[in-house]
């Protein structure tokens, strides 16, 4: 089981990425440049956090054309895992690859707190560890966050399953206040429709060891680990 | 050759920045202002070109697919010089 974690530049949730699968889960990793035309047998492919490109133009339309992500489509294309996270899942929007995109956040702040995410589904193989409903508590860290699509696209990521993470207060609910930024239907994680590409804008990395105050990211890696090991096949 | 490329948000796509635009507007008494929104403009130079057509073409498929994100923006070709 092989884990790539991709390297543009102004990427910055790379270390503690590789540090989460390597010495947390004790997988076998790599970096992949964004210059590299291969995933070298990568089975799962993260986009890590960050500002790629320095977010010029809009965040992740310039990532979106490296090299790497021609490989990266050919691996979802054929059924292989691809996570996204905070500034991969942009990348991943704008290539087309996962719906929506993201508008600043509606108070223009660049906002850096632990938040709740209520876990919408437990049969795929980002969540199968946790529990329908779990709250995990894990940090955004963005500037533009906000998620949209228009009415019927949202009704149809409703009707199709796709909302894998939600925005909630400290009782699981999605409301309003409990919404950081923004988002859509308080969305904070989807899935495409084949559901082996997902996307979070929190950051389960930097809650994934007890240490950083909470641990509960570390089920979305455990629920990969799990899957790959045979558990759960990828849909 | 010189293109000149504006895009602006889709009416309907919330754009948080003209909104305060227009708040800092209405303290300062430009009470008038209805409605700000906010865009991005850019020049291409096109160096060596000389057909206006080709040049037209190439812009509208640089704004389609790396100016702008249709899913929220829309973009017009002000001037080709």
């Amino acid at each position: 089981m092989k884990f790539g974690v991709t390297v543009f530049p102004g990427t910055n949730s790379d270390h503690d990425t590789y540090h989460v699968l390597a010495d947390v889960m004790g997988q076998e990793t790599v970096y992949l440049w964004h210059q590299e035309r291969d995933l070298r047998s990568c089975d799962v492919v993260i986009l890590a956090g960050g500002f790629a490109y320095g977010d010029y133009l809009r965040c992740g339309a310039i990532a979106k054309f490296s090299p790497i992500m021609k490989a990266v489509q050919r691996h979802a294309e054929s059924g292989g895992i691809v996570l996204g996270i905070c500034n991969g899942m942009q990348i991943l929007q704008e290539a087309g690859m996962l719906p929506g995109t993201m508008l600043r956040n509606t108070n223009l702040k660049f906002i850096c707190e632990h938040v709740y995410c209520r876990v919408e589904r437990t049969d795929t193989p980002f969540t199968s560890a946790c529990r329908e409903g779990q709250l995990l508590r894990m940090p955004i860290a963005h500037n533009e966050g906000n998620f949209f699509v228009t009415d019927d696209e949202l009704a149809e990521l409703e009707a199709n399953r796709q909302v894998l993470f939600r925005y909630t207060d400290a009782n699981g609910e999605a409301t309003e206040a409990a919404n950081p930024n923004g988002s859509a239907g308080n969305i904070a994680g989807i899935l495409n429709k084949e559901g082996n590409v997902m996307a979070l804008m929190p950051h389960p990395e930097r809650a994934a060891e007890q240490v950083l105050e909470s641990a509960d990211g570390r089920l979305i890696f455990q629920s990969l680990v799990d899957s790959l090991a045979g558990r759960l096949r990828p849909a | 050759m010189k293109a000149k490329v504006v895009v602006t948000l889709k009416e309907g796509v919330l754009d948080p920045q003209g909104a305060t635009i227009k708040r800092a507007l209405g303290q300062m008494d430009y009470q008038d202002v209805g409605q700000v929104r906010q865009g991005k403009y850019f020049e291409l130079d096109f160096d060596d070109a000389s057909d206006p057509q080709e040049v037209r073409r190439q812009t509208e498929e640089i704004a389609r697919k790396v100016l702008s994100n249709p899913i929220i923006e829309s973009f017009r070709i002000e001037e080709i010089q």
